[in-house]
C-alpha cells in the first residue's frame, strides 16, 4: 500500500539520530524567567500583574483581550521584579513580564476534570481557552479559535498532526512515544468538543516506533493512525489533511474548516488534555535541543520564560564550531542574534548548526529558470516567477502568480541551484503588497 | 567557552537554514560530462580535427564571456560552466571539418551576443549554441555543409566528403538515370534498412560532430534524465512529434515523386540529423524553454513539427536548429498562457 502524502514537496536528509534517542527530562528552572505577553499570533496580552506583587505557578500574568490571542501564565511562583520591553526569537522587542523564582513550585488551585470526557464542549472549550494553549508546532495560532468554527462550518475530521517534518526535530516524536495516552486523551476530549467521530493521526513513516505506540494506545476507539511519506512539509496543514482525506483546502485564505477539518499538534493534543484533565495552563513543553552545534542533543520538558542560554547550557553548551543557532527546525525557523531571550510557547527546537552544515546569507545568482522549484512547491505556484518579479520591484504583479497563496515553506529555496533567496523574495512581496 | 564571544559569532539570515548541494555549475559541467560520450564517438569517426573545432569553440566561447564581462565591468563568470558547455554544444554542431574561423566567429556570436549582451546566464531570449550555428550556417553555407566521411582512425589526412543521411533522403541518389528519394535513397546507400539504422545508432555516416551517434547521445540524455536535470517532457513530445509526422508525410512515391501518406519512415527521421542532440541537450536548455510541464509538452511538439516541415519541404535537409529556435521566440507565452494552478483552487473554481 502507497502511503498517505500530497504533490510536491522535497527531501532534506532529516537528521533526526542527533536527538531521537534521548527520553524526555526536565530542565532546571532558572532563578529568574521572562514571560513575553505575545507568545502566540494576535493581540497581545496585557498584563495583569504589578511590579512587586507575589504570583503563583500557573496564575495568569497577562489577559486575552481580544478573540484571536491566549492568556500567559507565569511558569513558577515567586515575585514580578519587571515588566518591560524584551527580545523575542524573531529578533522584536516585545512587552514582558520578569518573574524571580522562588523555588517552592507553588500551584494556584487547579480545577481538575476527572471526568473530562462527559463535559459540556463549551466548558471544554474555556478551559483551553484560560489554559492559554496555542498551536505548539510553532505557528502559535490560539487554540481555542480553531475550535470556534463558525455555524455554517461542518466539521467531520480532526486531525492530529505527528508528521514533524522539519528535519532535526523529536519534540512530538517523543512525546508520541512516551505520552501515547495522553495525545489520545486529548485527542478525544477535542472530537468531543467538537463532535466529530473521525479521529486521525498522521506520522510520518520515519518514527515506526511513534506509529507503533500510537496505534496500540489508539486501539479500541475510532481514532485511525496514518502512516505518511516522509517528505517536507507534510507536517504542513494543508498538506496533512491531503494526504489524510484527500480534500483540498481552497486557495486565497480557505482554511481547513472550510474542507470539514481542524488539525492539531501532538504537543497541543497533550496540552488541551492536561488543561482539561488537570487544569493546568500552558507553562511547559518540549524542546528539541539538536544540532551537531551542542554537545548533548537532548528532549527538555522546559519551562516557558526559561533563558535559551541556560537550556543550551544543560545540554554541554554549543561546540566551538556552532555558527548558527535557529528557533524552531531548520526549514521554517529563526536565526537568533542572541541566547539571552526565552523559550515560548511556540519554541518546539533550539537547533545549533555547525559550518558545513549551514550558511548565512549566500551569493546567488540569476534564475536559471530550471522549474526545480515549481516542482517542489506543494501549493502549486511558480517561485521563480514570484522571486524575479519581486527582485525587480513588480509586487502587484506577484498577485497573477499566486503570491498570497504561498506559506513560507522554503522548499523552493531548498532546491534553487542559483541559490536564490525566494522565500525572501516572496516575504519582501507580500509585505510591499496586500490581498485581493 | 567563552558565551559572550560566542554570542557575537552568531549568523543570523534568512530561513531556510538547509540547502540542496546541486549549484548551477554542477549542472552545467554534469550536461557537459554527459555529451562526453558524443564528442568521443565525433572524435573516433572524423579524427583529431573533430577535436580541434570542439575545442576552439570552447576557448572562444569562454574568451568571448570574459571580453563582455570586462567590456561591461561585470564579475567574471566563468566558473558557472554555462559559456563552456555552450561551446562544448556549438562544437558538436559543427561539420568536423570546419575551418578554425567558423568556430571562433561562431563563437561570438553565440555567447557575446546571444548570451551576454542579454544580460548573460538567465536572460537570454534564444539558444545561444544554436544561433550561433544558424549566423555560421547561413554566412558560410559551402564550408558548413561539407560532411567527412566518417572514417575509423585518427590520422585522417584526405578525407572524403559525402551526404548526411538527411541530404541523401531529401536530395536522392541517382539510379539508373532517374533519382530515388526517400527511405529508399538510404537504402540504396547502406545496403539494407537495417545496416542503415545500425550505421545512424553508432555514429558511422556523415554529419555533425555530435549528430553522428545516436545511441550515444542518448545515453548522455538518459544519464541527464537519471540525475532529473532533465524531465522527459520535452525530449518525448519533440521526438515522438517528429516520429508520428515524419511517418503520416514522409513517404515518397520514387515512381510519380509525389507523397503518399502514412508510408514514411518514423526511425530513419528519429535517429538522423540533430534530433536526438537538440531533444535531449537543446530543447531542454533551462533558460530558453518553458518551466511548466505543460508548456514543455507543447514546445516539444512545436519543435517536432517545425522540424518535420523543414526536413521535409523546407530549403535545409535538417530543421532540427531553426525549429528550435523559433520555439525559443514562444517560451515566455507558453509559460505565461499555462500557468500552474495553485493549490485548492480547482476544485473552488469547479463549484462556482
Amino acid at each position: 500500500m502507497s502511503l498517505a502524502t500530497f504533490k510536491g514537496g522535497i527531501h532534506p536528509p532529516d537528521r533526526k539520530e542527533l536527538s531521537k534517542g534521548s527520553a524526555l527530562t526536565r530542565a532546571k528552572v532558572p532563578k529568574t524567567i521572562i514571560i513575553p505577553l505575545s507568545q502566540h499570533i494576535g493581540a497581545p496580552c496585557s498584563a495583569t500583574v504589578e511590579i512587586g506583587q507575589e504570583v503563583k505557578m500557573g496564575q495568569m500574568v497577562g489577559k486575552a483581550d481580544a478573540f484571536v490571542s491566549a492568556p500567559v501564565h507565569s511558569s513558577v511562583s515567586g515575585k514580578v521584579v519587571a515588566i518591560g520591553q524584551f527580545p523575542n526569537a524573531m529578533g522584536r522587542m516585545v512587552p514582558s513580564v520578569v518573574i524571580e523564582n522562588d523555588g517552592q513550585d507553588t500551584w494556584v488551585e487547579l480545577k481538575e476534570s476527572p471526568d473530562y470526557l462527559n463535559m459540556e464542549p463549551d466548558a471544554i472549550k474555556a478551559k483551553i481557552s484560560e489554559a492559554g494553549i496555542v498551536g505548539m508546532g510553532g505557528a502559535t495560532f490560539p487554540a481555542s479559535v480553531k475550535l470556534s468554527p463558525p455555524k455554517e462550518k461542518t466539521i467531520d475530521t480532526l486531525i492530529l498532526n505527528g508528521a514533524e517534518c522539519e528535519p532535526y526535530l523529536n519534540a512530538d516524536y517523543r512525546l508520541m512515544i512516551e505520552r501515547p495516552s495522553d495525545v489520545i486523551e486529548g485527542l478525544r476530549i477535542l472530537m468531543k468538543l467538537l463532535g466529530v467521530q473521525n479521529g486521525y493521526i498522521g506520522i510520518e513513516s520515519n518514527k515506526p516506533d511513534a506509529l507503533d505506540m500510537m496505534g496500540q494506545a489508539a486501539r479500541g476507539t475510532s481514532i485511525k493512525v496514518i502512516d505518511c511519506q516522509v517528505k517536507y512539509p507534510q507536517g504542513a496543514e494543508k498538506m496533512l489533511i491531503k494526504a489524510i482525506t484527500g480534500r483540498e483546502v481552497p486557495s486565497r485564505g480557505g482554511l481547513p474548516m472550510d474542507v470539514g477539518c481542524v488539525v492539531h499538534n501532538i504537543g497541543t493534543a497533550v496540552a488541551i488534555f492536561e488543561a482539561v484533565r488537570y487544569g493546568r495552563p500552558l507553562i511547559e513543553r518540549v524542546v528539541s535541543v539538536t544540532g551537531k552545534g551542542v554537545r548533548e542533543p537532548k528532549n527538555l520538558l522546559v519551562r516557558v520564560g526559561t533563558m535559551i542560554s541556560g537550556v543550551v547550557e544543560q545540554c554541554g553548551g554549543l561546540t566551538e564550531d556552532c555558527v548558527k543557532v535557529v528557533s524552531g527546525g531548520p526549514m521554517m525557523g529563526f536565526a537568533m542574534g542572541t541566547l539571552e531571550m526565552p523559550v515560548t510557547k511556540g519554541t518546539s527546537g533550539i537547533l545549533c548548526m555547525v559550518e558545513g552544515e549551514t550558511k548565512g546569507s549566500e551569493d546567488y545568482g540569476p534564475c536559471i529558470r530550471c522549474g526545480r522549484c515549481i516542482d517542489a512547491c506543494p501549493m502549486f505556484l511558480m517561485p521563480q516567477m514570484l522571486s524575479i518579479l519581486s527582485e525587480a520591484g513588480f509586487y502587484e504583479e506577484c498577485k497573477d502568480y499566486n503570491l498570497f497563496d504561498c506559506f513560507e515553506c522554503g522548499s523552493c529555496t531548498y532546491v534553487c541551484p542559483a541559490k536564490r533567496p525566494i522565500v525572501q523574495f516572496v516575504r519582501l512581496a507580500k509585505s510591499q503588497t496586500k490581498p485581493g | 567557552m567563552d558565551p559572550a564571544k560566542k554570542e557575537h559569532e552568531l549568523l543570523v539570515s534568512v530561513s531556510p537554514h538547509v540547502r540542496d548541494s546541486v549549484t548551477v555549475s554542477g549542472i552545467m559541467w554534469t550536461v557537459s560530462a554527459a555529451l562526453l560520450p558524443a564528442l568521443g564517438a565525433g572524435v573516433y569517426y572524423f579524427g583529431l580535427s573533430a577535436l580541434y573545432v570542439t575545442l576552439i569553440c570552447i576557448a572562444a566561447a569562454m574568451a568571448s564571456e570574459s571580453l563582455v564581462n570586462w567590456m561591461t565591468d561585470r564579475k567574471g563568470s566563468l566558473s558557472d560552466g554555462s559559456g563552456f558547455l555552450t561551446g562544448l554544444l556549438l562544437g558538436l554542431n559543427l561539420p568536423p571539418s570546419a575551418p578554425p574561423y567558423i568556430p571562433i566567429i561562431g563563437a561570438f556570436v553565440a555567447i557575446a551576443i546571444t548570451k551576454m549582451l542579454f544580460g548573460g546566464l538567465g536572460f537570454n531570449v534564444f539558444n545561444p549554441a544554436l544561433v550561433g550555428r544558424a549566423f555560421v550556417l547561413i554566412t558560410w553555407p559551402r564550408a558548413m555543409t561539407t560532411w567527412s566521411k566518417a572514417a575509423v582512425g585518427l590520422q585522417q589526412v584526405d578525407a572524403t566528403t559525402t551526404a548526411t543521411p538527411l541530404g541523401i533522403m531529401k536530395e536522392g541518389v541517382a539510379v539508373s538515370g532517374h533519382t530515388i528519394k526517400g527511405i529508399e535513397a538510404l537504402v540504396h546507400e547502406f545496403g539494407t534498412k537495417s545496416d542503415a539504422y545500425k550505421a545512424m545508432l553508432f555514429g558511422n555516416i556523415g554529419g555533425s560532430l555530435g549528430e553522428t551517434s545516436a545511441v550515444l547521445i542518448l545515453i548522455g540524455g538518459l544519464f541527464l534524465l537519471a540525475k532529473r536535470y532533465i524531465s522527459w517532457h520535452i525530449p518525448v513530445s519533440f521526438i515522438g512529434t517528429v516520429a508520428v509526422l515524419a511517418w503520416i508525410f514522409g513517404g515518397i512515391d520514387n515512381e510519380t515523386g509525389k507523397m503518399i501518406f502514412f508510408h514514411g519512415d518514423p526511425l530513419a527521421h528519429v535517429l538522423s540529423g540533430g534530433l536526438m542532440l537538440g531533444a535531449f541537450f537543446m530543447a531542454t536548455d533551462y533558460v530558453t524553454v518553458p518551466s511548466v510541464r505543460k508548456a514543455q509538452l507543447i514546445f516539444g511538439i512545436g519543435c517536432g513539427a517545425l522540424t518535420v516541415l523543414i526536413r521535409l519541404k523546407g530549403g535545409f535537409p535538417e530543421g532540427v536548429m531553426f525549429a528550435i529556435l523559433l520555439m525559443n521566440c514562444f517560451t515566455p507565452l507558453l509559460d505565461r498562457k499555462y500557468r500552474t494552478s495553485p493549490f485548492g483552487l480547482r476544485k473552488e473554481a469547479a463549484k462556482q
